[in-house]
């Protein structure tokens, strides 16, 4: 640690930094040093700003037929006709939407749920972590992808029952996370240090134990967007989403039997599926350096 | 009480009025559905602006018992089962959760041993103090961080208006003992529990730790307990001695009264097996008496004098655990040896 590594001028009262100002500029400013994880973040926002925007631009419907059957791609349409003769390109652009939006929210779903339920049986301990870990159990044992499908199958085919049934699939592996952390870092001793200085239970957990039990979760947190996004196309895949809207994993499933003649029918929306998830990667891998306070000031 | 022989005491012995006053404390950890005591009717006073120096090997309970004083034995397995821990007219094992949560850090705090790994590593050591301040004290962030840099400068950081916001991993051990003691002090307690404050730190920092404790005790009037288990850091910074063996207090005294006039075998084992420094080379080559044997195992159960089984005086009666020889005012033994001759034994 040099001087020249931080501001020498002294700062006045008014000038003091909320805590959270400096923990997010730092992080910010680690994580912009990374550049797979800028390449990830940019990329992500394009296909934010594609899903948000794109479908308004375009006003086109993805189900309408726009000409002939499996026509290549450049051939009036920039990538290509399925078998129907829909746009690609179009189901494509509207595929970002549903895509990411049934992705990020079980994503959300699955690590409140998780995050709760592994942070208080890792920190109660005891019965308590001995009933919580038999539901974990419980919902581990069961093959997610089927467990996913006979919900989406006995309830409704609708945009929330699949991203609830995502989400409640998947949740297990953020509680066993979050649980082996918070047992590790209780013991710690900042945490009887802050214990000792009167802090209660729930400050214990989400600002002294949480932060610090950051790191492996955002790596996994999110893989979770990632795996949810493939989850999500393995559901429409197979036909268990909304008929109504267009996504990649229907793209695929509904053309798989063309992939010889027409492989832009399939290998489009696979590649939107490949980067948007590798994206998401990119990020969570620049954001652990980043949170990570030992490779800060260098 | 102003009868009694202070001299060696100091001015800190007199008449002061008594902050802290534990009474028969005893804490048990219940270990494959047995109860096992590992705090044996701990009982102490200490006085305003006095330092008080438990000492014992590892094992014996001096962490415990300061645990217990802050109520955070853990539990499970452990739990306080009997006696009072009275600060300032209040009885913390009887206090609600919340009240409890007041006092530590508030009226009593702790630091802890290992400078290293007591400050989160995620947060600046301006915030983490601040938040201490805050959680005690209506004041807002910018006067909270304000407070933290004078508390910085108090225990002599240089340029604490930048080391205020830097991370715990950015500060050496010795800072880090500082910030620790600038956030114990930080809502000015009663008692300060200092649990082996040293131990981590090489001896010249201990030197300026002990100093800037001392400093802090003569401006503010704490109450310090410095747990340790070298009696080198308790002669320094110690007026009274408390000496623990296997959960019980086995002799209480000034320092002067223990390092002088020791009744208790174990803690005259204790000071025999003090390295001494001598001006001529040749004396070192006597080999240091040891205590024999280890701390007891207090699963197995103790039947009598928990250091009967090592004690070079062990008689046919240390099969049954021994009273308090009072000796004076806090003065007492936990010994057969001196039931007979010095006060009548109590409990």
């Amino acid at each position: 640690m040099t001087d020249s590594d931080h501001d020498p001028r002294p700062f006045t009262v008014e000038q003091f930094p909320e805590q959270p100002e400096i923990w997010w500029r730092e992080t910010a400013r680690m994580f912009c040093t990374n550049k797979a994880a800028v390449v990830g973040a940019a990329s992500l926002v394009l296909i934010v700003l594609v899903g948000t925007f794109g479908p308004i631009i375009l006003a086109a419907d993805p189900f309408a037929i726009v000409g002939a059957p499996l026509r290549e791609p450049g051939e009036g349409t920039l990538l290509g006709t399925d078998y129907l003769g829909r746009d690609v390109f179009t189901g494509i652009i509207y595929g970002v939407r549903t895509t990411l939006a049934i992705a990020i929210t079980a994503t959300i779903f699955a690590v409140f749920v998780g995050i709760s339920i592994g942070a208080v049986a890792g920190f109660y301990g005891g019965k308590i972590d001995n009933a919580l870990m038999r539901v974990t159990e419980f919902f581990q044992v069961l093959p997610p992808l089927v467990f996913a499908m006979v919900i989406v199958a006995v309830f409704s085919h609708d945009l929330w029952t699949v991203i609830i049934a995502i989400g409640i699939t998947t949740w297990t592996t953020e509680a066993r996370l979050t649980r082996a952390e918070f047992l590790k870092i209780k013991e710690r001793e900042y945490v009887t240090a802050e214990r000792a200085v009167g802090a209660t239970d729930r400050r214990m957990m989400l600002q002294v134990i949480l932060p610090n039990a950051l790191p492996p979760l955002i790596i996994a947190v999110t893989l979770r967007v990632g795996i949810s996004v493939i989850y999500e196309a393995a559901l429409s895949f197979l036909g268990l989403t909304d008929p109504d809207v267009m996504t990649w994993g229907k793209m695929i499933g509904l053309s798989r039997d063309f992939f010889f003649e027409a492989w832009w029918t399939v290998t489009f929306p696979g590649v939107a599926i490949l980067v948007t998830v590798l994206s998401i990667a990119l990020i969570g891998d620049g954001l652990n350096d980043a949170f990570n306070p030992k490779l800060r000031g260098r | 009480m102003q009868t009694r022989n202070d001299a060696g005491a100091g001015a800190t012995t007199g008449s002061r009025e008594v902050v802290l006053r534990v009474e028969n404390l005893c804490v048990d950890f219940s270990v494959k559905g047995r109860d096992v005591r590992i705090l044996s009717n701990i009982s102490f006073a200490l006085r305003r602006g006095e330092t008080l120096g438990i000492i014992g090997e590892s094992g014996c309970g001096k962490s415990m018992t300061a645990l217990a004083l802050l109520r955070m034995v853990p539990s499970p397995p452990g739990r306080i089962t009997a006696g009072r821990v009275v600060l300032n007219g209040e009885d913390l094992v009887q206090v609600s959760e919340r009240r409890i949560r007041g006092i530590r850090g508030g009226e009593m705090s702790m630091i802890f041993q290992e400078p290293m790994t007591s400050l989160n590593p995620v947060y600046t050591i301006g915030n983490q103090i601040a938040e201490t301040i805050r959680r005690h004290k209506q004041v807002d962030t910018a006067a909270a961080w304000k407070e933290a840099v004078d508390l910085l400068d108090m225990v002599h950081i240089p340029a604490p208006e930048r080391r205020v916001r830097e991370y715990p991993h950015q500060l050496s051990g010795g800072m880090r003992q500082r910030v620790m003691i600038a956030m114990a002090l930080a809502c000015e307690p009663t008692v300060l529990l200092a649990d082996e404050p040293t131990t981590a730190l090489d001896v010249t920092v201990q030197a300026q730790i002990f100093d800037l404790l001392k400093e802090i005790q003569d401006t503010r009037g704490t109450c310090i307990i410095l747990i340790t288990h070298d009696f080198g850091a308790v002669s320094e910074m110690a007026d009274r001695v408390l000496v623990m063996y296997a959960g019980h207090k086995v002799e209480e005294g000034t320092l002067d009264e223990i390092s002088d006039d020791a009744r208790h075998p174990y803690t005259r084992g204790l000071l025999r097996s003090m390295p001494e420094i001598v001006d001529d080379p040749a004396d070192v080559r006597v080999r240091l008496p040891e205590i024999p044997g280890s701390v007891p195992d207090l699963l197995r159960g103790l039947e009598g004098c928990p250091f009967a089984p090592r004690c070079p005086s062990a008689m046919s009666t240390c099969r049954e655990l021994p009273g308090y020889s009072r000796l004076g005012d806090y003065r007492s033994v936990k010994c057969w040896l001196e039931s007979d001759g010095g006060g009548q034994a109590t409990r």
